[in-house]
Order: C-alpha cells, then sequence, then structure tokens
C-alpha cells in the first residue's frame, strides 16, 4: 500500500498557447485507488493521457517504477486504460474483444547482470492460455455466456463491464479509467461504484480514475486529488478532503458548504458577523481574515432566543431524507440540511458547536463560492450532469475537432 | 388529393419514358434477327455471338477491365491514405483540400481529358529532350550508353488519367466513415499493446472497409464506362469499351453495337445495384445502433 509507483514530476501541459497543466506534481502508491476529481477543463483527463502514454507533456518527467518513461509508447507501457465511451472494436466479439491485447506479441528481454539488454524475442501465448484467460476474466465481471456476441448487441452496463476485462486480462500494473460510468443511468453507476471497488480490491493493482462526480469519488477512492484549473487543488483520503477541504474551491466542490467571510480572532475563536465563536482550528495570525465553511448538516435550528445567528428562511425543499432549508443571514443566504419542517418566512435561530466550524486560509477562490443566494442554477449536480458531454477537457476538444463535422 | 396523385404519377411515368426508352430500344433491337434498326426480324442471339468473336472489341474489353482494375485498385489505396491524412488535418488546411479534392469531380470530362493529353503530350515532348541531352554528353557517348525517356499516349496513359479521376471518389466515400470512427479505437488498440501499424490493420481499417469497398466499387464503375477521359489520353494504339463502340457508329450502326451497349449497361447496372444495397443496408445498421446517419 505504500510503496511509490508512478511519479509525475513538474509536468507542464500546453496546447497551443493554452497551459492545460501547470507544474503538476503527484506520486501515486501501488495498489492504491486514486481518484483525480475536478470540473470539466481541469486537466484531469489529460493527467491522465499522460500516463497512458497517449500524450507527451511540453515538460516535466513521468516516472513509472522510478524510470523515466515520457517516450515510451503506449503499447510497452503495463498500464491499460478503460475509455470513456468504452472503445470497444465493433467488428470483432466479446470474446476477441478481451483477447485482443492477449493476442498481441510481448516482446521479452533478456539483460545481463548490469541491466543491459542483451537478446530480445517475440512471445505469444497458446491458444489454450488465452482461451482459458478470457474466460477466466469474463467470469471476474460476470459475462459468462455473453462471448459471442458483438459488442453493439450487449447493454451499456455489459459493454462496461467488456471494456474493464479487456484492459485486465493484460494483467497491468495499472487501471486507468477515464469516467467509466458517465453513459450509465444513477442504479447501474451506484452498483458498478461498488463493484469496481469490489475487482479493485480483488486483483489488487493501482486504479487511477477520473471524474468529475465528487459522489463517486468519494465512495470508491483510497486517495482524491481535486483538480482545477491545471493545478491540484488538495490531495487526500475522502475524509480529509471533505472534513477540512483546503481551500473554497475545494470546500464547494466536495458536498455542500456555506463559506463566510471570517477573523480568526486568536487560536479556537472565530469572528464572523460580528459576533465571536469558539472553534477547534489555530495555527493562524491574530486577526487574520479567513474563509469559514459550515457543512448544511452541522447547523441546529433552535428557537430565537438560544440562537447563535437569527435568519430568515427563504425556501424549503423537501429532499426525502430532510428538507434543504435557505436561510438569509443579514444578506448572505446558506443552506441548512434538517429534518424538521419550517415555513418559508419564519424567523429561527441557529447554533452551531465548535467543530462544525472549518478555519481555510484566505485564496484565490475565496467570495467565488458557498453562497446560496442564487440556490436553484447552482445546487444539484443538475450543472454537472449537464457538463458531462462536455467534460472531456481541452485536449480531448481538440482532438475530436478533427473528426467533428 | 388523388387526382393529383394520378396526374403526378402520369408525369413520373412520362420521366421514365423518356429517360429508358432509348435504352429499352437498345436492348430489343440487340436481339433482333435483322440488320435494319427499324424492323423487327424475329429472335435471335447472333449479334452477341459476332461480337465474341470480333478480335477489336475482344482486345478493347481486356485492356478496359485491365485499366479498370488496375487504377480502381491502386486509386483505392491511395484514396484512403489521402483520406486518413485529410481527415487527421485541421479544420482550415482540410476544408481546403476537400475542395480542391471535389473540383475534378464536378469539372467537365472534356476538360479534364484534354488538359491530361496536353500534360502527356508536354512531358513526353520534355522527356525526349532530356533524353536527346543526355546522349549527346561525352560521358554518354564513351560509355557507350543510349537514354530513351521519351513516351507516347498508350495503356500507361491511359492509366495514369484513370487513377487519376478515380482517387476523389474513392476519398469522397471513405471521408465520412473516418469521421464515424471512435478517435478512441486506436488508442485502445495501442493501449493493448498494439504498435501503430498493427493497431491501424487490426482496428482502424476494419471499421473504414464498408467505405473503402463501396469508393472502389463507385470508382470502377467510372473506369469502366468512361470515355471522353480515355478517348483523349489512350493514344491510337490502344482502345476501351467504349471508344470501340464510338468508331463502329462512325462507320455504320451494326446490331454488334446495340449488343455491345447492352451487355455495358448490364455491367453497370449491376454494380450501381450492389453499391446502392451495400449503402442501404449500413445505414440501416447504423440506424439499428441508435447513431446518427
Amino acid at each position: 500500500m505504500s510503496k511509490e509507483l508512478i511519479r509525475l514530476r513538474n509536468i507542464r501541459m500546453a496546447f497551443d498557447d493554452e497551459v492545460v497543466l501547470n507544474d503538476l506534481n503527484l506520486y501515486i502508491n501501488d495498489k492504491e485507488f486514486l481518484t483525480l476529481l475536478g470540473p470539466s477543463g481541469c486537466g484531469k483527463t489529460t493527467t491522465l493521457r499522460i500516463i497512458g502514454g497517449f500524450t507527451t507533456p511540453v515538460s516535466g518527467d513521468v516516472l513509472f517504477d522510478g524510470v523515466r518513461i515520457n517516450d515510451v509508447p503506449p503499447y510497452r507501457r503495463q498500464i491499460n486504460t478503460v475509455f470513456q465511451k468504452y472503445a470497444l472494436f465493433p467488428h470483432l466479439s466479446v470474446f476477441e474483444n478481451v483477447a485482443f491485447g492477449l493476442r498481441m506479441p510481448k516482446v521479452e528481454e533478456q539483460k545481463d547482470a548490469n541491466g543491459k539488454v542483451i537478446s530480445r524475442r517475440k512471445v505469444k501465448l497458446s491458444e489454450k492460455e488465452i482461451q482459458d484467460r478470457v474466460m477466466e476474466m469474463l467470469e471476474t465481471v460476470s459475462l459468462k455466456g455473453f462471448e459471442n456476441r458483438k459488442p453493439d448487441a450487449l447493454s451499456g452496463g455489459q459493454q462496461q463491464r467488456v471494456a474493464i476485462a479487456r484492459a485486465l486480462v493484460n494483467r497491468p500494473k495499472v487501471l486507468l479509467l477515464d469516467e467509466p460510468l458517465g453513459a450509465l443511468d444513477l442504479k447501474l453507476r451506484k452498483d458498478m461504484q461498488l463493484e469496481l471497488k469490489k475487482i479493485q480490491q480483488q486483483v489488487g493493482i493501482t486504479f487511477i480514475y477520473v471524474t468529475h462526480d465528487q459522489e463517486e469519488a468519494l465512495t470508491m477512492s483510497d486517495t482524491i486529488v481535486v483538480m482545477d484549473k491545471g493545478c491540484i487543488q488538495q490531495i487526500g483520503t475522502p475524509e480529509d478532503i471533505y472534513n477540512e477541504p483546503k481551500n473554497a474551491f475545494v470546500a464547494d466542490f466536495i458536498g455542500e458548504s456555506n463559506i463566510i467571510d471570517g477573523v480568526m480572532v486568536r487560536d479556537k475563536l472565530v469572528k464572523m458577523y460580528g459576533k465571536e465563536f469558539p472553534c477547534l482550528d489555530g495555527g493562524f495570525a491574530e486577526n487574520e481574515p479567513v474563509d469559514v465553511v459550515i457543512r448544511p448538516e452541522d447547523i441546529d435550528i433552535v428557537p430565537v432566543d438560544q440562537g447563535q445567528l437569527v435568519g430568515t428562511v427563504t425556501s424549503v425543499t423537501f429532499k426525502g431524507m430532510q428538507y434543504d432549508i435557505i436561510v438569509d443571514f443579514r444578506g448572505f443566504k446558506w443552506l441548512i440540511q434538517t429534518t424538521d419542517h419550517s415555513p418559508v418566512g419564519a424567523r429561527i435561530g441557529v447554533k452551531i458547536d465548535p467543530d462544525g466550524f472549518h478555519i481555510m486560509k484566505k485564496s484565490q477562490y475565496s467570495g467565488m463560492f458557498g453562497d446560496y443566494s442564487s440556490y436553484s442554477d447552482e445546487y444539484d449536480e443538475l450543472s454537472d450532469a449537464e457538463a458531462l458531454d462536455e467534460d472531456e477537457g481541452a485536449e480531448e476538444e481538440r482532438r475530436e475537432e478533427g473528426y467533428a463535422e | 388529393m388523388k387526382k393529383n396523385g394520378i396526374l403526378s404519377r402520369l408525369f413520373l411515368g412520362l420521366v421514365f419514358l423518356f429517360l429508358y426508352a432509348p435504352i429499352f430500344v437498345l436492348i430489343v433491337f440487340s436481339f433482333n434477327d435483322s440488320k435494319s434498326n427499324a424492323v423487327w426480324g424475329g429472335f435471335t442471339l447472333d449479334w452477341y455471338v459476332q461480337l465474341l468473336s470480333n478480335r477489336t472489341v475482344l482486345g478493347a474489353l481486356q485492356t478496359t477491365l485491365l485499366v479498370s482494375v488496375l487504377a480502381t485498385l491502386i486509386a483505392t489505396v491511395v484514396g484512403t491514405a489521402a483520406a486518413i491524412g485529410f481527415s487527421s488535418m485541421k479544420r482550415r488546411s482540410r476544408n481546403l483540400f476537400l475542395t480542391v479534392n471535389n473540383i475534378p469531380l464536378t469539372n467537365a470530362d472534356i476538360i479534364t481529358g484534354v488538359s491530361m493529353m496536353l500534360l502527356f503530350v508536354f512531358a513526353g515532348q520534355v522527356l525526349a529532350d532530356f533524353s536527346g541531352w543526355l546522349n549527346s554528353q561525352e560521358w554518354a557517348v564513351n560509355a557507350n550508353l543510349w537514354f530513351d525517356f521519351s513516351f507516347n499516349l498508350g495503356f500507361i496513359t491511359l492509366l495514369i488519367a484513370h487513377i487519376t479521376f478515380d482517387i476523389p471518389y474513392v476519398i469522397v466515400s471513405v471521408l465520412p466513415k473516418l469521421r464515424q470512427l471512435d478517435p478512441n479505437l486506436a488508442e485502445a488498440a495501442l493501449d493493448l499493446g498494439a504498435t501503430r501499424w498493427t493497431a491501424f490493420r487490426k482496428v482502424v481499417l476494419p471499421e473504414l472497409m464498408p467505405g473503402i469497398v463501396n469508393g472502389l466499387l463507385i470508382a470502377f464503375t467510372m473506369s469502366i464506362d468512361d470515355f471522353v477521359i480515355s478517348y483523349f489520353t489512350a493514344g491510337s494504339q490502344v482502345s476501351t469499351l467504349s471508344m470501340v463502340v464510338y468508331s463502329m457508329v462512325r462507320r455504320r450502326v451494326s446490331p454488334e453495337i446495340n449488343a455491345l451497349s447492352t451487355l455495358m449497361f448490364m455491367a453497370v447496372l449491376i454494380l450501381l445495384v450492389i453499391i446502392n444495397l451495400r449503402q442501404a443496408r449500413q445505414d440501416a445498421r447504423r440506424k439499428r445502433q441508435g447513431l446518427r446517419p
């Protein structure tokens, strides 16, 4: 779990004059499930394509097991990819799709004691071994009995499994997945999330997963890398990322957040709306301006006379498990998630426990997120779902330009 | 509404009558047991038999088939490669090349034919002059060498002309297939251990195949029934079938011509039917897959 497998060092990528990745540094451990998470055009797909060998960075090093692989073509990397639209070979059966990689001759190198290559020979697998490995893999992804079908005779979920089987049958050290669940419906997506995680633990290799869906990232990952504008914003476990976001962008992108301007009076005491609140954070300068993050579920609604702050309810939405309430606190609107109903127009008090505050240093994103004034536009993953079609990164668009009509 | 229906059907019938009546008469009289093209003298296959023992016609048939097959094959390879090149270009330069590609498709055959003839004659003259210059050089004389690069209009120029006018048709049929191609397919093959060449051969080429075969068939049809361009570029020694028909008509209209024309018409008709059936089948399959046509 702790051995480093891939390292990206000072990676810079640009198309024409547009910078896509800016001095990216990242290491990926063996056998970990790492997710690159970010909005469209943040550079996550480009990062994946650099690891896969489909794109060469302008500058910087890609290291695999300590060896620089910038110039190694994709077909000589121990890395396989599950593509966004699966890219199954339409003219081949499921069996032949999965067997494709196994049928490619592998070059076996013999090295002398100094690690110098003394001979190369091409090795081909026997038909029997190919048969065994393909059938075993089809069983792993529960597709036994479908081996003679053509890809267009399969459902989206089944095609997805073929794509996974086709990649994994080569026993790669790393599997790259580029928004593989994007084309599936919600229910199937949830099932596949769990199944992917199961498969990853079963085969015991590194998965690098690209998505713009924060929930998917939180469910599956060991490590999440949040990206925006070609830069890594935060790296951490799902818990770290959710509980201790580094800046307003991360806080807003992962889950729902109210982000309020505040001043750190001293350690464990933050001031906002002219009032002082006890919190658990420290390590800031005295009276340093900060961003205060309060998650909607950490806010308790109390009678007005007991409230730390008092505001007016401006909208209530029933969400099944809870109500989403928008409350106006002196012109700044908060989202509160609660199981208790409050009518629109009611004046309510709120109370926040000290562990409900998360204090962040000011960043370039300060003031851009965390206000729910335009609630209906911003909330819901609707904006994300629409972004899906366009979410191929700048480079993808560029490549597609060549094919567009 | 119904009246309109009858009128429009009548109109359609007239259009088809004007279009196909000449060919119908031609086919009927190719079976006519009389030298006349006006009087029906009973059914016979004699003209077909005579045709098959006519040396000129058989020679022309051989030339036509050889030129068409060779030109089609070469144009298919070149055209496919060109289409792949076009599709990976930036949009602006691609559109430019496509326009250049489409001009010969709409250009009058006679202009293509005359310009090619001029080019071949000019090139032949330049090469003849060059050979003469080489032969006058001292070292060539000393080494007892004799050069002759000159050429006349003939089979080779005919073949080059056919390849040239076939290529745009292949490009036009392969390009749509390239547009439909998932750009990730080739990458997926690379990812699975295929070299670029293997990826092209095993994944990209099978996907392009329907377009390539369509292009091949269209090019073959164009080659086999071409007259104008062949007439200008074949020279005096070589003749294609359509050229033979033309020269026979100039002497006198023999029912043999009817037979020959009927056969050529049928060959082209069959090819066109095959092309259209293939196209319809491909469209149906794409519709089944829910893809845009």
